[in-house]
């Protein structure tokens, strides 16, 4: 690419970079990795070879069958989880975008009133306690809804997406007007087909935050029954395994002969928590890096 | 309706109308943003007014009613808090944490990213900001959860190298020596490949004239690190930086919630944390109440601080 003699300097940089950036590499891997493995491992594995196994000689899927077996509440949860992102996502594009796309036309009386309303809530906020006493006082305690209905609209997204309603040219919509159209007939038929990829990438953003998310479940949530992936993850990882195996397919846990050990039921739970992702992530990434860098820029 | 509709410039508009002008003319306009107005003032600005309860004595079985019929306390709230002995340590864990992160966690994407710059190989270069990036999509629950299977000492990867080294095994999650370093390197793990995009965005749009000129005058690829690339992201480090200062006293709550235990309570009980343990579990509303509005205004001066530093310096603000 650049015609130019390379100097010594250069060279040993170059190669001490590449040597760095390898080693960083493996960092991020390799924890990855002994997750994969650990789930496969059975206590017998354990008695004989030790604790710590970086290929597992057989291949155990003890772990996955009391997850994946018929009593267990992954199922549910991995429903609960989906309603949660599905129905959440549409919402939080539909108040997302008419918000946006309102306040992004400057003609708007009231526009920066609004805006600064906003934004003041970026900087301020009511507090843990009263958060709780608005969503019990609303009746949503206990429901899916408790989950979705307090971060209706993230301030960060909505100001990304208006920042995209800004770069489409007044000219666009003006014909439109002229026809006698309304803003809500312009927004859906002009507006939107136009921003596709920026709404698929504040889409995803959303989604892959409602996926994540676990502490307002914990929060609003006690049945168990209604509790989203996150928290069975939570409760299986992060707790004794005792207080787990609620979580499990019980009558099969009962009939086993040796259990997995604990270290292969928590990995096995990382793995069934993170393989939907993992599949999806090749093709989200490139909208995801591209909403990063709109998000830089300055609003 | 057709008439009347004059988009985009208000000029054309006789100087002086009333609001009813204004709401008939661009009613579907507004009917667009009242639905998003209203999640502002039911979600965010109703709790604001919840906020009286820090000057009240509000039990959480008096309803909502409560609220304002309850007995005006003034500051003792906040009062018993600053006496009391958690108050200092509190604070002090808070901060260590996120300046411990701040110093660690913000230099470096920009190095990874410097150091990616420099990659000649384009493809070696997407392989290692794919594997970068990876972490970022895993849950907090879960990066907690392969933190407690690699720290653990029954079979965790970390203790097994020390043991290999002859060290004796150590339960770090419980030992207050490591609890905060794993918190800031479990940080860094997640976020450093992400957070390097911006930086890189930033570097491609650095002229590559500049560059060609530097090599003409037969610069190292040191200096021109150093006096074009670094200055030339300055501008997007400064604003990730104000961010950063601005969710100075928010960070990494939940990565604490996941991760902590009574055993660490003195070196990683954060003020948040305290407000949920006390606050949601123990019920001490007006008390926590106080705490976070203590904790709100501080991020808030926090946040308008550095935005004013940093265009005091020459910078670019957030706003």
């Amino acid at each position: 690419m650049r015609l130019k003699r390379i100097t010594r300097g250069e060279w040993i940089f170059r190669i001490v970079n590449t040597i760095v950036l390898i080693g960083f590499s493996l960092i991020i891997l390799i924890p990855l990795w002994t997750v994969v493995m650990n789930s496969f491992v059975s206590q017998a594995e354990i008695m004989r070879r030790g604790v710590f196994i970086f290929i597992p000689e057989e291949w155990n899927l003890d772990a996955y069958r009391l997850l994946l077996g018929k009593g267990s509440n992954v199922y549910r949860a991995y429903l609960n989880t989906f309603f949660i992102v599905t129905v959440g996502t549409a919402l939080n594009l539909v108040f997302t975008i008419t918000l946006a796309y309102g306040l992004s036309k400057r003609y708007l009386k009231g526009r920066v009133f609004f805006t600064g309303m906003i934004f003041f809530t970026m900087l301020f906020n009511g507090g843990m306690v009263p958060n709780y006493i608005l969503v019990k006082s609303l009746g949503l305690l206990d429901s899916l809804w408790a989950v979705i209905m307090p971060g209706l609209v993230s301030t960060w997204n909505m100001f990304i997406m208006r920042n995209f309603f800004y770069a489409i040219p007044d000219s666009l919509e003006e014909a439109a007007f002229l026809d006698g159209a309304n803003p809500i007939q312009v927004l859906v038929k002009i507006i939107l087909p136009l921003s596709l990829p920026s709404i698929a990438t504040i889409g995803l953003f959303y989604a892959v935050g409602h996926w994540n998310s676990w502490f307002g479940a914990m929060l609003y949530i006690n049945t168990n029954t209604r509790l989203p992936m996150q928290n069975i993850l939570r409760n299986i990882v992060a707790t004794t395994s005792a207080a787990a195996l609620q979580d499990v397919d019980t009558a099969l846990f009962e009939t086993m002969q040796s259990p997995p050990p604990s270290q292969a039921m928590k990995a096995a739970t990382i793995i069934v928590g993170t393989v939907p992702i993992l599949v999806v992530y090749p093709f989200i990434q490139k909208y995801f890096v591209k909403g990063v860098m709109v998000g830089s820029i300055k609003g | 309706m057709r008439q009347q509709r004059q988009p985009a410039s208000p000029s054309l508009l006789p100087a002086k109308r009333g609001a009813l002008y204004y709401l008939r003319k661009d009613r579907f306009l507004y009917l667009l943003i009242l639905p998003g107005l209203l999640y502002y003032v039911v979600f965010k600005y109703l709790p604001m007014f919840g906020i009286v309860i820090a000057f009240k004595d509000y039990q959480p079985f008096m309803g909502l009613e409560g609220i304002f019929s309850s007995e005006w306390v003034g500051l003792h709230h906040f009062k018993r808090f600053f006496m009391s002995q958690f108050s200092w340590q509190l604070i002090r864990n808070t901060l260590l944490i996120s300046v411990l992160k701040l110093f660690w966690g913000f230099p470096a994407p920009i190095i990874l990213a410097l150091m990616l710059n420099e990659v000649r190989q384009r493809r070696f270069k997407k392989v290692v900001q794919t594997i970068s990036y990876l972490p970022h999509f895993l849950s907090t629950v879960i990066v907690c959860g392969m933190i407690r299977t690699l720290t653990s000492t029954d079979g965790g990867l970390i203790n097994l190298v020390l043991t290999l080294l002859g060290q004796e095994p150590i339960f770090f999650l419980g030992d207050t020596r490591y609890f905060r370093s794993i918190l800031v390197i479990s940080d860094i793990w997640q976020s450093v490949g992400w957070g390097s995009i911006v930086y890189l965005a930033a570097m491609t749009g650095i002229d590559t004239e500049l560059y060609e000129a530097a090599e003409v005058d037969g610069a190292s690829w040191l200096q021109k690190m150093w006096t074009i690339t670094l200055p030339g992201i300055m501008p997007v480090v400064s604003i990730m930086l104000i961010f950063r200062v601005g969710n100075l006293l928010s960070g990494g709550f939940e990565q604490i919630l996941l991760l902590y235990s009574p055993m660490v309570y003195s070196v990683a009980d954060l003020i948040s944390t305290y407000v949920y343990r006390e606050g949601l579990v123990n019920m001490k509303y007006s008390f926590t109440t106080a705490i976070d509005l203590f904790t709100s205004l501080v991020a808030m001066i926090l946040v308008l601080g550095t935005n004013w530093l940093a265009k005091k310096a020459g910078q670019e603000g957030i706003w």
